[in-house]
């Protein structure tokens, strides 16, 4: 296969079955935890479920006082490489430009200078908190395969989009190819991981939230 | 016939310098081309006399050309890109014994003169192959009855080697684009044993072959190739490396539509399909038509013709970041069928956990030990 | 009948619900779950991390309820639930966790960590995996009515001498009475002040109350050992008291589980709305200042602080109460670092005070509460909670430190007029 042959597997039938898997997996996978279902709760509530569970979703991202000076650094860390990722994700023109083929509109994108900045920034905090993970005793202690395979892919499309966009290394299309391949593999293995968390989120803190909402607690 | 013959071998005699002279071109316009030459092929600066020398005393030799499944758009390209220049005189000075397209002669006088050609010069011919060869059914594309894989393999037998001109015969081009009808393949998809240079693009250059001429006429050998078997010293770098709107890229400055002010102010064309950055050639710095423009400069983003399968790549005008294939509608159809599945494994789910409730036996607190 | 690993894999089963499978693909593994618990702040203990203490209900929620996991399980390659992981996960579920719920308050996925060692423990204590003092708890509850063994003429003898030393009368069994009070076998052997202050405020309130012979006993051992069915047991004989005397209003006492019980898990243990309200006693004490039922007479000097248990403030979320009942007794009060809905626990509540195995480790943890006093040096600490007040007791004894505690309903009648 030539590199030009790679690249238009990837763009064509290798996005197109990423595609599926990714699409195929969150719906399956939203599907066998919402029809699993919650009982009602009996009691004579104090507070709205709806409220505290649409708060929470939001004030999550916001740990208090006390809470970020424990874990400074897997906030900062986490936030950095947050934000980096959605901004080297959808504010980079090219990527716009495939979401506009999707979705069938685009946005507005930032200099590519900034894009390029950022996907540093954001590599060296994955990389922090890599050595975070494989340092701090509790971390150490947690960590499973799966979050080094999942920190893997997920720092893999950053490199090798910065090694295509620089040119480093291998030829062009091999590394715009290696790029796009990179991410269809974060896509396969997004519903069936704990990358799942990128949509989940919403559901466990709206739970959460509801089940304090419910007892007039903001949680 | 014979005073013929006689007369072609004495010019077959004739070196490179006796061309020019006799085509009028003054020793210094020659160095000139020889310092173009070395400077164009990142030669130093002391090989300048060193071709001069290898050039004047070339003699001239003799070039098979075979036409398979193209468009003679190769040969337009280089018969007609230039006027009366030392680039041409190359094309005088070799000794084209065999075009079908070109040649006077048809059918079987045609056929005769390769036969002679490759009988008189077997082992030290020059073979250049414009085309792509069909394997689904020989008769798909014949010359005088004959086979364009026949014809190959028996002229390629005898060359010195191989130049493969443009991206059909390098890479199967046009007729080998998904779904290749004809079962199209490159020349170096069936010849594993001869040196093939590659030349690749729709069309390539001229200036490329010639240059790629001068090297084998000046050294007798074949330059430096890439992976893909083109001349390192005209396909090393990309077209987005080398285009001077660039700049444009990197700050993220894009011409959105063909008329649109972006297009006007000359910003990058990326957004309009652009595969500058998958593409290796030398538009960009020697560009076309005695130097006067080339595709992205004239507006028109680059359609990465010198590289294999552009054909497929999912549209001229569709960005290197897009998807080929249409995933709004890949999309609509998983999710539809996902939901299916989904409410199939969910009833699953909720149906293995009806069946621990029903298993469920009332714990008592004499039930607590084991 | 009796507990096996079969029973512990259902009960395991039966407690994966849409809000355990979205907590368990939501995390992360980012560990900040170990920072919020004093079980890990103070030992330093990664096994003491409160995400990885529910492992054998995510292996059951993995291997059972996930494409992935069903596929893997076909091929043997989930990891599964067996004898060997209960024993080890016992001391970290039962020991390590006093299901105080702080760990449910910072989690950036917002998985509620407490709720899902809660249903742990339905599993182990079906797989026989409880410990065996929370066992014998239990046991007592339910043969003799309360945990710790107190039957109806120890709270009688108790109540005469009450009634006794105030010339107040409790009233018991009242038919159609508006409040109907619960009592912790706490408050009735260790703390009868309490009832003391109850008489007195509920008199001076001028309101009908009761106290029923046939369910004193708030506190709830199914809850804490994690047998939802003894548990609605204990409940249901609550209601049916509350029904028979046809009470308005069933009352808390100062015990954070007991409340959790009985106003939270009660109705949905039970499977039927109650017909009467539940409050926690703080939040009768507020209705009653708010009706100006309350004459405070002299204010508190001391400088006092408020220990939020965290069955009735975070988890219960009686929160504002206590502060304004304080308010009317104290112009010297002063807040922890982190109080209200994230204080931190006293290291005792969730069946760990009843835990003997645990006593070291609670009195471990109460570095906590320590340090929490440290930077603030309060003259008293008052608190809502009889199981807080005794470990805080412990734990205050153990450190050396010389700080009173009171219940805040005990304070708040001798502040009244």
């Amino acid at each position: 296969m030539s590199e030009i042959e790679f690249l238009n597997w990837v763009r064509g039938p290798g996005f197109q079955i990423a595609v599926i898997i990714f699409i195929a997996g969150i719906i399956i996978r939203f599907a066998e935890i919402l029809m699993l279902g919650r009982k009602a709760n009996l009691a004579e509530p104090k507070g709205s479920e709806m409220s505290g569970g649409l708060h929470t979703i939001v004030s999550r991202s916001f740990p208090d006082k006390s809470t970020f000076q424990r874990s400074t650094f897997t906030v900062v860390a986490g936030y950095l490489f947050h934000i980096g990722l959605f901004v080297t994700i959808f504010l980079f023109a090219p990527h716009i430009l495939m979401f506009k083929d999707i979705f069938g509109f685009g946005w507005p994108s930032l200099p590519t200078p900034v894009v390029d900045a950022m996907a540093v920034v954001t590599i060296i905090a994955l990389l922090a908190v890599l050595a975070h993970r494989m340092s701090d005793t509790v971390l150490k202690f947690i960590t499973t395969k799966e979050d080094y395979l999942v920190w893997m892919l997920t720092i893999l499309p950053l490199v090798t989009g910065y090694m295509a966009f620089h040119r480093i290394g291998m030829t062009a299309p091999t590394l715009l190819a290696l790029h796009i391949l990179s991410v269809e593999l974060l896509l396969v293995v997004f519903p069936f991981t704990k990358l799942m968390h990128g949509f989940t989120f919403a559901l466990s803190r709206w739970y959460n939230g509801a089940i304090s909402g419910y007892r007039g607690v903001q949680s | 016939m014979t005073n013929d013959f006689k007369k072609k071998k004495s010019q077959k005699e004739q070196t490179f310098g006796d061309v020019m002279r006799s085509q009028g071109v003054s020793r210094r316009s020659f160095l000139k081309f020889c310092a173009a030459t070395a400077s164009m092929m990142a030669m130093s600066p002391a090989m300048i006399p060193k071709i001069a020398h290898a050039l004047e005393n070339a003699r001239r030799p003799s070039v098979i050309w075979l036409s398979f499944q193209e468009c003679t758009g190769c040969t337009e390209s280089l018969t007609r890109a230039h006027t009366a220049t030392i680039e041409s005189l190359i094309f005088d000075h070799i000794s084209l014994d065999y075009h079908h397209t070109l040649q006077a002669a048809a059918g079987h006088a045609a056929e005769e003169a390769r036969e002679a050609a490759m009988e008189e010069n077997y082992g030290k011919y020059l073979l250049v192959v414009d085309g792509s060869i069909p394997m689904g059914n020989p008769g798909y594309s014949t010359i005088a009855g004959i086979s364009n894989y026949d014809m190959l393999m028996e002229t390629a037998k005898g060359a010195a080697a191989i130049i493969a001109v443009g991206t059909c015969a390098t890479y199967g081009g046009i007729p080998h684009a998904n779904p290749n009808p004809t079962g199209a393949v490159s020349v170096n998809d069936l010849i594993k044993d001869k040196p093939i240079i590659n030349v690749p693009g729709c069309p390539p250059i001229p200036v490329v072959i010639t240059g790629v001429l001068t090297h084998f006429l000046t050294f007798g050998t074949i330059p430096e190739l890439d992976h893909l078997g083109r001349p390192k010293v005209f396909y090393g770098q990309s077209i987005h490396d080398r285009c001077y709107r660039r700049p444009f890229y990197d700050k993220g400055l894009f011409a959105e539509t063909f008329d649109d002010e972006g297009a006007k102010k000359g910003w990058c064309l990326y957004k309009l399909g652009c595969k500058g950055p998958t593409t290796y050639n030398a538009c960009a710095t020697t560009k076309w038509n005695n130097g006067t423009s080339w595709p992205i400069e004239a507006g028109h983003p680059c359609l990465g013709c010198s590289e294999p399968d552009f054909w497929d790549g999912g549209g001229f005008y569709k960005s290197l970041s897009m998807p080929t294939e249409n995933i709004t509608q890949t999309a609509i159809y998983t999710a539809a069928g996902a939901v299916a599945a989904g409410v199939a494994i969910g009833a699953m789910n909720k149906s293995k956990k009806n069946s621990a409730i029903a298993a469920h036996d009332k714990t008592t607190i004499d039930d607590l030990e084991k | 009948m009796s507990a096996s690993l079969e029973k512990g894999i259902n009960a395991l089963k039966e407690q994966v619900d849409s809000t355990v499978a979205s907590f368990f693909s939501s995390c992360v593994h980012c560990g900040m779950c170990a920072d919020a618990c004093l079980f890990y702040t103070e030992t330093g203990c990664p096994t003491a991390t409160p995400i990885h203490k529910v492992e054998p209900l995510r292996r059951i929620w993995k291997s059972e309820y996930t494409l992935l996991g069903r596929v893997g399980k076909m091929f043997g390659l989930t990891a599964k639930v067996d004898d060997e992981l209960l024993s080890k996960w016992e001391t970290k579920v039962y020991d390590h966790c006093t299901l105080c719920g702080r760990c449910s308050m910072v989690c950036p996925m917002g998985i509620d960590i407490a709720l899902l060692i809660q249903k742990t423990r339905e599993g182990m204590a079906a797989a026989g995996y409880a410990p065996e003092s929370l066992i014998g708890a239990t046991k007592r509850a339910v043969t003799i009515g309360s945990p710790m063994g107190v039957k109806l003429p120890a709270l009688m003898a108790q109540i005469k001498h009450v009634e006794n030393d105030t010339g107040l009368t409790i009233p018991m069994d009242v038919v159609g009475a508006e409040y109907m009070l619960l009592l912790s076998s706490m408050e009735i052997m260790n703390f009868p002040e309490f009832i003391e202050a109850i008489a007195k405020i509920f008199t001076k309130a001028d309101v009908s109350w009761t106290i029923s012979s046939e369910a004193f006993e708030a506190t709830n051992s199914g809850i804490q050992i994690g047998v939802a069915d003894i548990a609605a047991e204990l409940v249901q004989r609550i209601v049916d008291a509350a029904e028979k005397l046809k009470v308005k209003t069933v009352i808390s006492p100062e015990c954070g589980h007991a409340y959790m019980a009985i106003r939270w898990e009660g109705p949905n243990l039970i499977g039927k709305p109650f017909s009467f309200k539940v409050r926690h006693i703080l939040e009768i004490l507020d209705e009653f200042r708010q009706d100006g039922r309350l004459k405070i007479n002299g204010k508190e000097e001391q400088r006092l602080t408020y220990h939020d248990p965290c069955q009735i403030s975070r988890r219960g979320g009686v929160i504002e109460q206590p502060r304004n009942l304080i308010d009317m007794f104290s112009d010297n009060f002063v807040e922890m670092p982190d109080a209200g809905k994230m204080n931190w626990c006293c290291g005792a509540g969730g069946g760990v005070s009843t835990n003997e195995r645990a006593d070291k480790v609670r009195l471990k943890v109460f570095q906590r509460k320590k340090d929490q006093l440290d930077e603030i040096k309060p003259d008293a600490i008052i608190s809502a909670c009889s199981n807080c007040r005794i470990h805080l007791e412990d734990g205050l004894e153990e450190y050396n430190m010389d700080i009173p505690l009171m219940s805040l309903t005990e304070t708040l009648a001798e502040h009244l007029e």
